[in-house]
């Protein structure tokens, strides 16, 4: 059972209050966007083995959205931030980099 | 290779089984081979299988990471049915259960399977509606379902509760040549004759990354080395996106935990298979007598095999109401497996950016059913460069093209 932080309610709560909801941080694709971004947009993703941003929503609490950081490979959780944002703010990467330091954040097309 | 046989037990009970040999090879890797094969789950294995029976290939290397069929091949709770809803997953899917009849005498190989029958609770007006669809798509498609009545699936399966307090059974999908199979015993067979052709099942051996030149693939570097190819089939399930990301491409999948649990073993209580969607849960009883039981998937991305227990104590809650006499029932073992998720539930057999490499992959929740066709299908595209009949609708430009081969209602419940 994940242990997540819901950083509105600032409330430690088991994983069963919450939802997920895949990779954080994808850029939307609207009218004007070719095949290709359309089709990375609504399909492609990273599903990396090793640290994942992805969307959570406390759906079970104020039901709010929000982001992690969480490894695939351990289950460990690097912090929890707003969703309100379009990179993990500078906190989570020091926490991810204490733990793998040759990781580098990397936006995803 | 000596053929297993009735008169083989015999004659090696007079002399103490010392004739036995070993099931499949272990050898030196060579330096190039005409086809590698990444993954030995049985979608590997069947791919290597049918390049050498179907189109004489035989100079290939199936390299699996760890050991042969320990991936979800041999995780699964090995239900096997057709009754998929869209034409493309009808075909290749009734392909592999027909195939799954005779495999036994094709791969001279125990595969104990049993086409005991499936049946798909229908607990929702909703379900009724859909799986009288199914059962008439099936019925255009030549695959033999039926929707039956909540005294047949009584009559079928007297264990079920069918006036539940919260979902009583209402109908039921059908499909009586569905079943199981013995999962190690898919692998081994395939691993023994793969063995037997003279191809390479190389253990222990894990890809890191994949040689490739101009935009064309050259081989793989392993554990053990590298190793050089003409054509490289990538067929790894649940670590496809590593996989992929070895090769600068990416895919429409996501890597989640699905479990499973077994029971203690118990005297014969069901003969058939039964699958509840709507309350997430499904049910067999093995040839040992332990009741095999499966559930729904995590909902996040996953590597360690380990999935969360909330899960197993949803599926066995709605089991209960569904069959309540397994409520005292003491659980024995669970355990999970990485299944490969796409967005419409069906899976990839296709060509990727690199050329001459392929993929399968995809099969998610589903795919022990589908291991026959799918390596039958995956060698001829392998073998002739181009997908054929039973692939080709499953290839990764459908996401780009929006082609969508829609089975999230046939494949609700995760088996
Ligand atoms: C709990 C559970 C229940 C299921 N129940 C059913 C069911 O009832 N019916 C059904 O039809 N399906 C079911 N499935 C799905 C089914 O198990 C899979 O779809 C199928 O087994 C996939 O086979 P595969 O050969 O593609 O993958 P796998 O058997 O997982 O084989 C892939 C292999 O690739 C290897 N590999 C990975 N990375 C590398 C690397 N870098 N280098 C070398 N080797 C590598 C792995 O070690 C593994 O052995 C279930 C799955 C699970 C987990
Ligand atoms: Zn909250």
């Amino acid at each position: 059972m994940l242990l997540l932080n819901c950083p509105y309610c600032n409330l430690s709560c088991e994983e069963t209050e919450f939802q997920a909801g895949g990779q954080a941080h994808l850029k939307r694709q609207s009218v004007g966007s070719s095949d290709q971004e359309f089709e990375s947009y609504l399909f492609a993703r990273k599903n990396p083995k090793g640290v994942h941003f992805e969307r959570w929503q406390h759906v079970n609490g104020c039901g709010k959205w929000f982001h992690i950081a969480r490894s695939t490979v351990t289950l460990e959780i690097f912090g929890s931030y707003s969703a309100q944002t379009l990179s993990p703010p500078k906190q989570i990467r020091v926490n991810i980099n204490k733990k793998l330091p040759e990781w580098r954040w990397e936006s995803s097309k | 290779m000596k053929r297993y046989s009735s008169f083989a037990i015999v004659r090696e009970a007079f002399r103490n089984h010392s004739g036995w040999k070993k099931a499949w090879e272990s050898p030196i890797p060579k330096k190039k081979y005409d086809v590698v094969i990444v993954g030995a789950g049985g979608h590997g294995l069947a791919t290597a299988y049918y390049l050498g029976k179907n189109h004489g290939i035989t100079n290939v290397a199936v390299l699996e990471k760890g050991w042969l069929g320990g991936g979800n091949t041999g995780r699964n709770t090995t239900i096997i049915r057709s009754n998929y809803l869209q034409d493309p997953s009808a075909a290749i899917y009734e392909k592999s259960r027909s195939l799954y009849e005779n495999l036994s005498q094709d791969l001279n190989y125990n595969l104990m399977f049993s086409p005991r029958g499936v049946m798909m609770l229908a607990q929702t007006e909703h379900e009724v509606r859909g799986y009288k669809r199914t059962a008439m798509a099936n019925a255009l498609q030549g695959v033999p379902t039926e929707y039956i009545s909540p005294e047949k699936v009584k009559e079928l399966c007297p264990i079920i509760n069918i006036s539940g307090p919260r979902y009583p059974v209402l109908g039921a999908l059908w499909q009586a040549r569905g079943g199981t199979a013995r999962h190690d015993a898919v692998a081994w067979g395939y691993a023994r004759k793969c063995s037997d052709m003279g191809m390479h099942i190389l253990q222990q051996k894990e890809v890191t990354s994949i040689i490739s030149k101009n935009g064309r693939i050259g081989g793989v570097a392993t554990t053990g080395g590298d190793i050089l190819c003409d054509k490289l089939c990538i067929v790894v399930a649940g670590h496809s996106g590593a996989l992929a990301e070895m090769g600068g491409f990416r895919l429409p999948l996501e890597s989640v935990a699905l479990q499973a649990l077994v029971s203690e073993p118990i005297k014969p209580v069901m003969d058939v298979v039964v699958m509840a969607n709507t309350v997430h849960g499904y049910m067999s009883q093995s040839d040992k007598g332990e009741m095999v039981i499966g559930g729904g998937a995590d909902g996040y991305n996953n590597y360690t095999q380990r999935g969360s227990f909330h899960h197993i104590e949803e599926t066995v809650r709605s089991l209960v109401e569904t069959f309540p006499m397994i409520s005292r029932l003491k659980m024995l073992r669970q355990w999970g497996g990485i299944v490969d998720m796409t967005g419409d539930r069906s899976p990839i057999i296709s060509k990727t950016p690199l050329e001459n490499c392929f993929i399968n992959c995809g099969w998610g929740t589903g795919g022990f059913k589908a291991i026959p066709g799918s390596g039958w299908a995956t060698a001829e595209m392998v073998a002739s460069g181009e997908a054929g009949p039973l692939a080709s609708p499953f290839s990764l430009n459908r996401f780009k093209e929006g082609r969508f081969i829609d089975e999230s209602v046939a494949a609700g419940v995760a088996h």
